[in-house]
């Protein structure tokens, strides 16, 4: 029972509280959450959530069962891990750019076709979208700059083709 | 026309056929208890304390299958709802809990009395709702009571503001929920349904049932029944599956578990093939999960998905509502015997019988022999509600129960204590039956203060205290595990015979043995509630017992030496 990455989607009614009695269900069984993204999709009142979790297969399994069976508000959850999947991450980057390593960040975000949403005197701010280890590559070779603060969406997935996770 | 929050929710109430409410009033429920005098239709039965409302609530629903209702006002009113609800979270008992909340502009304020009670009780209630307008009160009534019926029962909470209740609406109450999310599978899949009935037919010398509460709930007696003779199959059940079968047929092997017979333990052990129904494979009936039924393959029949391979490996999962699985099931079922089986197993009873010697030949009194004269003088007529404990055990075993749901006890969560209120509700909502609520001096001594509210409502509950002096269960365990340093454990008690008296409940002391059906007699004979203290052997111990942890093989039948080598992990 060796702990693996799970993508997990799920589909929910948007009510007050949802969110919360899905967490509580990984809080209960000690799963930690490595990211959790949640927004609203394509049919009115309804959000869908894409969870990253470490877990066994079977413990992943048994909180998919009751997170779909237990929480009322919940109408699909996929666990798409093994899935052909389309998976993307969001993170903004601000990074210290005096004159002097201001070109060579940009040349470094011109390869990884990242952009520079925000300019100040000492630093760029960077908005890179991509899959996590895109995300932490550009990272590593942002960090001898001086990487003042970074903030991620956490991953969201997608099955390819015309496969849904929806109804 | 316009009605009140307060009237929406009785008005609701009454459209779900609610005829009685266990509460408990407080400042923020005060209009609604205000408007119930306007609806005499609710009889409202006032508790000592909410947990008893909560387990009262809980009692009358496992006796009637209907919805039982618990009220009580914000803050400590709603705290003290929550064992309850636990109880009937781990049990699926339909309940639904009416809590009143802090007027809508002071939640989240630390207003007087106020607690996040959708907050504290989000993992231990099936649903849960904060009710902010009085406009939703009808729809959530509505889903509250779907909810807590449909699929796997389980508690729902309904939290109202006060401004809530006095706020008007117009009232109209929804014939249907929609609940998009909700939607549990109670026909099982017609292939899975067959490859169990192939397995049955042609695959097994030595099947075996495990029936749970799921059959109690989904009113399957019949169906279990039919299935169990049609091939000749014997049934064991769980602690909650007791009423599931009636145990004086021949093909009824008793309890499995902890303190199950030997001879169900050894049949798990020897079964080639399992067929649970209704049964969550919980760790005291069960014991070990690895080496639970280890030659068998496993049909597991659940209402819940989640059950199903969460604690036991299963060969064949049908998710659905018992009786209508075992429907389709049956006309797939060929006759058939299994006469080297059901002979090996009648052996065994006769070899390891629940009664022996030493507990029939007793001098002092003894706890089995109580129980086994309750069962007498009632001709296995009544509803035994036990507590947690020894007194529990002794009552699943002693007790022979044949009618449907005639043993009503706090299984999953074991809460001590919800043996005199859950007797309370079951003989409100079966007022025609004779209701014995069997406690320890220990649970008793929780909740006696519900003997209050048993004779201000005039509810005929007989009690009968199995009074060891002792914490009995962790006592026995410390004896066991722990060489007999009893740290806790020994308990004084009020004279319980005065202490009935001072409640107006009439009652007996009973120290020997002559003195036991006499005792019992008067009980019956006498109108409304009656209490007896029997005054048990001590330091009796409950067996057969199986170490936990061990397998279901390793059951004890008798007091050992040996047992005092049993590991010191084995904590309960």
């Amino acid at each position: 029972m060796v702990p693996t990455k799970h993508t997990l989607v799920a589909l929910v009614q948007d009510k007050p509280g949802v969110l919360n009695r899905m967490v509580s269900l990984f809080r209960r069984r000690g799963f930690n959450i490595a990211s959790i993204a949640v927004g609203s999709c394509e049919t009115q009142g309804f959000s869908r959530i894409t969870f990253v979790v470490n877990g066994s297969e079977t413990m992943v399994e048994q909180v998919r069962k009751q997170l779909l069976g237990k929480v009322v508000e919940v109408i699909k959850v996929s666990d798409i891990t093994d899935e052909d999947i389309v998976v993307r991450e969001l993170a903004l980057i601000k990074v210290k750019a005096p004159a002097t390593s201001r070109s060579e960040i940009i040349q470094m975000v011109g390869i990884f076709r990242a952009d520079i949403v925000d300019v100040s005197p000492d630093s760029l701010t960077i908005e890179i979208t991509g899959t996590e280890d895109k995300i932490e590559s550009l990272l590593g070779l942002l960090q001898p700059f001086g990487v003042k603060e970074v903030t991620r969406t956490g991953r969201i997935a997608m099955l390819r083709g015309v496969q849904g996770t929806g109804e | 026309m316009k009605l009140t929050g307060a009237q929406i929710l009785c008005e609701s109430l009454l459209k779900e056929g609610v005829e009685v409410i266990f509460g408990f009033p407080g400042g923020v429920v005060l209009p609604l208890y205000d408007t119930l005098p306007q609806y005499p239709g609710l009889r409202h039965i006032l508790v000592r304390h909410e947990q008893g409302a909560a387990h009262a609530a809980d009692g009358y629903a496992r006796a009637t299958g209907k919805v039982g209702i618990c009220l009580a006002t914000s803050g400590p009113g709603a705290t003290n709802l929550v064992t309850g609800i636990a109880n009937a979270h781990l049990d699926s008992v339909p309940i639904i809990a009416i809590t009143g909340q802090v007027s809508r502009a002071f939640i989240g304020k630390d207003a007087f009395q106020e607690v996040d009670i959708t907050g504290i009780t989000l993992p231990i209630t099936k649903h849960n709702y904060l009710v902010m307008e009085a406009g939703q009160i009808a729809n959530t009534v509505k889903e509250a009571f779907y909810l807590a019926k449909a699929g796997r029962p389980g508690p729902v909470l309904i939290d109202i503001p006060k401004d809530v209740f006095i706020e008007q609406a117009e009232f109209h109450y929804p014939d249907k929920v929609n609940i998009p999310g909700y939607n549990p599978t109670l026909v099982g899949h017609p292939a899975q349904i067959k490859k169990a009935a192939e397995m049955i037919n042609n695959a097994s010398k030595k099947p075996l049932i495990i029936a749970g509460r799921g059959v109690i709930i989904s009113n399957a007696f019949d169906e279990l029944k039919q299935l169990a003779e049609l091939a000749q199959i014997p049934v064991i059940t769980t602690l909650l599956g007791i009423g599931a079968f009636p145990e004086s047929h021949p093909l009824s092997y008793g309890m499995l578990g902890m303190h199950g017979s030997v001879y169900a333990n050894w049949a798990t052990d020897a079964t080639d093939l399992v067929i649970a129904i209704g049964m969550r494979m919980d760790d005291r009936a069960t014991s070990k999960f690895n080496e639970f039924a280890p030659g068998a393959r496993i049909i597991h029949i659940d209402v819940d998905p989640a059950e199903i391979g969460k604690n036991v490996r299963v060969d064949v999962p049908i998710v659905g509502d018992v009786k209508k699985v075992l429907n389709p099931l049956i006309k797939l079922i060929e006759k058939n015997q299994h006469i080297e089986w059901v002979n090996q197993l009648d052996t065994w009873r006769k070899e390891h019988p629940l009664v022996n010697t030493r507990i029939r030949d007793a001098k002092s009194l003894l706890p089995q022999f109580v129980v086994r004269k309750i069962y007498e003088v009632t001709q296995g007529n009544a509803i035994i509600v036990a507590g947690v404990g020894q007194n529990q055990m002794w009552a699943a075993q002693h007790y022979w129960y044949d009618r449907p749901n005639s043993f009503i006890t706090s299984g999953g969560l074991g809460t001590m204590g919800y043996e005199l209120p859950a007797a309370m509700g079951v003989k409100v909502g079966k007022p025609e039956e004779i209701v014995w609520c069997i406690a320890g001096d220990g649970g008793f001594q929780m909740t006696l203060h519900e003997l209050a509210t048993i004779v201000q409502d005039r509810i005929a509950v007989k009690i009968a205290i199995l009074n060891n002096g002792y914490l009995g269960m962790v006592r026995q365990w410390q004896d066991l595990f722990y060489e007999k340093r009893y740290v806790g454990t020994p308990l004084s008690c009020p004279d319980f015979v005065k202490l009935a008296e001072a409640y107006c409940v009439p009652a007996l002391r009973v120290e020997h043995k002559e003195d036991v059906i006499p005792a019992i007699e008067k009980a019956m004979q006498t109108e409304g509630p009656f209490l007896i203290d029997f005054m048990i052997e001590p330091e009796e111990n409950v067996y057969p017992m199986v170490p936990s942890g061990e397998a279901l093989s390793k059951v004890i039948e008798e007091p050992q030496k040996e047992v005092h080598k049993w590991s010191q992990q084995n904590t309960p």
